[in-house]
């Protein structure tokens, strides 16, 4: 798959598992074409975006400690270029939502989500971030919080190993570097309602 | 020593004490429920543990449980009900005990019971446009009455207090606010990385010198309590790991032990020895990021990086045998999971010589700094009196002096036949709260070293019925986390689940020192004593 060609360095590109979703995603790139010169320097860019993500940090519950586990010494993070955890989500790329979301902490996290600027990604660590995990049948609890805003990679586990957030990582820079960086949007987009946002952008799994 | 006499004498009113082991239980009329409490109070209990509201049906009740410092074995369950379900009125306790305002509160959020003489009856972890009253059995969890909201709660809404007159013939309501108009208020959270959590503190300043504090949980309110009514016992163990997820394997260890004392379970020595050894070592892995929190919260990221090292050396140990890091997943009812790894003994009797040497690499590097000595000296001081009075238990308890060790007080599993000294300080200030969780690493240790070698060989685990019921009654277990004292409270109804379920959360009373103590101090340390307190906002709001 043509997909094998984003070269990640870190991982070699047969460790990575065959994804639709970034497939698809590289053939409507192909579909679009695009001059050569505005490719390359493309390119260039997401070189150094998917290098230098900077993650906000923002913790709820149980797998704030496996992040900052990640953040520390033996899985140091910082060994791709991902360590400079801004508290400010005007300064930061990602968003790792870490925890369960409840309904009293949505709209607090759709205001960071949408303080941040444009390209914008979202991290969903965790069962109770995917689809609400044991606390399912929870009155107070978000069933998914691609209810509230869209997700780009999910990341499963209770709580994820910090491997497991290194491979969301480079699924993440993977689709960086895929990107028309030209051609994002850089407004941000505040129609979003709060529901069924996720219809027309996918996930990575 | 408190016997069924002492208190039958000390409470003509009530109807019939109940004792079973050093529990007595009691119900009180309404009417009588105030004198009741005040009586025990000035006969010496001083300490209330906590407030569990309970729905019967046609009637709502609470139960206080309260216990002397002097005779801490000894629990008196004092038991109130109203069959008021729609107005539902009960005598607040606030001003016998510095806790109970809080834990009022939180059984107004849950079952709407009102308390006469409290005037905060705001909720306390659900919004203040919550519909409804969700502990209520009667309670409906439809998205269209609550929905997912989409703006963020009215802060307005956070400063109406409406007050009940108790001394007027017919109660009226009047409002008041927490702040005055001209008051400087800053909000603190909930998404701030020094809070340790989503919590949110709405702080009045004046100058850089904090007037008043007032906490708001809830942003990680998960239902737990509700949802544990809808799980059979071992489900609901998963999800007491995640109440205060860095001591979650002690939360299981509580619940563990009140269903085995109901089922009336032997549990194997071997399995008692195995959850004492990992419990403890949850403890250590607890107090090192405590640690290196605190003093990263004080501006030494290093201090962090050392805590999370030595940290990573008790996750592997965990991963081999539990199969998990964080959420170790290990205690069952009846014993443990899985038998221990063969590598276990070897890498915790490696394990324990390292953290010695590196716990004074610890102390070498931070604790006789200069800087960090004068930051914490004479900052945040919390009486023996105040501690009490506000429950707080653990290191920040006995940093003031209480000696409240439930391991000590009340040994379980095989505390007793470890040899171990209760850490006990009685400067009360930062400082103190800071040295006693590294004194505490220093004992978790000896009791591993004590126990890793005398692991008795035989099952691991009891065998249990497929489908667990536990007989009718009250179930009530308390252990030694490592932040304080946790409980479980139990009341079954011969159900395969129970019928109410409430944990009670070391963490909300260190919130509520912190809001005693930060009058006066400067805004710069508010961080440094969140630190210091070390709560895990999960368990509060569960």
């Amino acid at each position: 798959m043509e997909v094998k060609d984003i070269r990640i360095p870190n991982m070699k590109t047969e460790d990575f598992k065959d994804n639709e979703y970034l497939e698809q995603y590289f053939a409507e790139l192909r579909a679009g074409g695009v001059n050569i010169a505005i490719a390359k320097l493309d390119d260039i860019i997401n070189w150094g975006r998917s290098n230098s993500v900077w993650p906000l940090t923002f913790g709820t519950s149980c797998c704030a400690i496996e992040f900052m586990a990640l953040g520390a010494a033996r899985y140091d993070f910082a060994r791709f270029g991902w360590e400079v955890t801004r508290n400010s989500p005007r300064q930061a790329d990602v968003i790792f939502i870490c925890g369960t979301i409840v309904h009293k902490m949505a709209p607090v996290l759709k205001r960071l989500y949408d303080q941040m600027a444009e390209p914008k990604y979202v991290m969903a660590l965790g069962g109770c971030t995917i689809s609400g995990g044991p606390f399912r049948k929870s009155y107070h609890t978000v069933l998914g919080v691609d209810k509230i805003i869209p997700v780009d990679v999910y990341v499963p586990g209770c709580p994820p190993r910090p491997d497991a957030m290194i491979y969301g990582m480079m699924q993440l820079a993977r689709k960086i570097k895929m990107q028309d960086f030209l051609k994002l949007p850089k407004q941000p987009d505040l129609s979003g309602k709060l529901s069924g946002v996720n219809e027309e952008k996918g996930g990575v799994q | 020593m408190i016997t069924l006499e002492k208190i039958q004498s000390l409470l003509p009113f009530a109807n019939a004490v109940e004792n079973k082991g050093d529990i007595f239980t009691t119900a009180i009329p309404a009417d009588n429920f105030l004198e009741a409490a005040t009586i025990l109070k000035d006969g010496g209990f001083d300490y209330l543990r906590d407030i569990v509201g309970i729905d019967n049906g046609e009637s709502l009740g609470v139960v206080l449980s309260i216990s002397s410092t002097e005779h801490p074995e000894a629990i008196v369950m004092l038991k109130t009900l109203t069959v008021d379900r729609e107005n539902p009125r009960l005598a607040s306790v606030k001003d016998l005990w510095l806790s109970a305002a809080l834990y009022e509160r939180e059984v107004h959020d849950f079952f709407g019971i009102r308390f006469e003489g409290n005037p905060d009856m705001r909720r306390l972890f659900l919004r203040q446009d919550w519909k409804g009253f969700p502990l209520r059995k009667d309670y409906d969890d439809n998205l269209e009455i609550n929905p997912i909201p989409t703006e963020n709660e009215d802060l307005d809404a956070l400063e109406n207090l409406p007050e009940i007159d108790v001394n007027s013939e017919k109660s009226f309501e009047k409002q008041h606010s927490i702040f005055e108009k001209e008051e400087y208020v800053v909000n603190f959270g909930p998404q701030h990385p020094a809070t340790h959590g989503v919590l949110h503190l709405r702080v009045s300043l004046e100058g850089e010198v904090i007037k008043k504090i007032d906490p708001n949980f809830g942003y990680i309110h998960r239902g737990i309590e509700k949802i544990s009514e809808v799980y059979t016992y071992p489900q609901i163990l998963h999800l007491t790991d995640r109440l205060d997820y860095l001591s979650g394997t002690i939360n299981r260890h509580a619940v563990c032990l009140a269903v085995e004392r109901g089922l009336e379970l032997e549990v194997p020595e071997r399995a008692h020895y195995i959850r004492t050894i990992i419990d403890e070592l949850t403890r250590i892995a607890s107090h090192l990021l405590g640690w290196g929190c605190m003093c990263m919260d004080m501006g030494a990221i290093t201090a962090f990086v050392y805590g999370m090292r030595d940290r990573e050396k008790i996750m592997d140990i965990f991963e081999e045998t539990c199969g998990g890091r964080l959420m170790a997943n290990y205690s069952t009812i009846g014993g443990v999971m899985m038998d221990l790894h063969p590598n276990f003994q070897r890498k915790v009797r490696e394990f324990i010589p390292y953290m010695r040497k590196m716990l004074k690499e610890h102390h070498l590097l931070f604790t006789g700094n200069p800087i960090a000595r004068g930051r914490m000296n004479g900052v945040g001081k919390l009486s023996r009196e105040d501690a009490v009075s506000l429950g707080a238990t653990g290191p920040v308890g006995r940093a003031s002096g209480w000696s409240n060790d439930t391991r000590k007080k009340e040994p379980y599993a095989v505390y007793a036949k470890a040899d171990f000294s209760e850490i006990l300080r009685e400067g009360g200030m930062t400082f103190d709260r800071y040295i006693i969780r590294l004194d505490e690493i220093e004992e978790s240790l000896k009791i591993v070293e004590q126990l890793i070698d005398n692991i008795p060989e035989g099952s691991y685990s009891a065998k249990t019925k497929a489908i667990i019921k536990l007989p009718e009654g009250e179930y009530f277990q308390r252990v030694e986390n490592a932040r304080g004292e946790f409980c479980v409270f139990i009341d079954s109804r011969g159900d395969k689940y129970p019928y109410r379920i409430h944990f009670r959360s070391p963490s909300m009373t260190l919130v509520n020192v912190l809001k005693h103590i930060t009058p006066g101090t400067k805004i710069a340390d508010l961080i440094m004593l969140g630190g210091s307190l070390d709560y895990v906002i999960p368990c509060i709001d569960r």
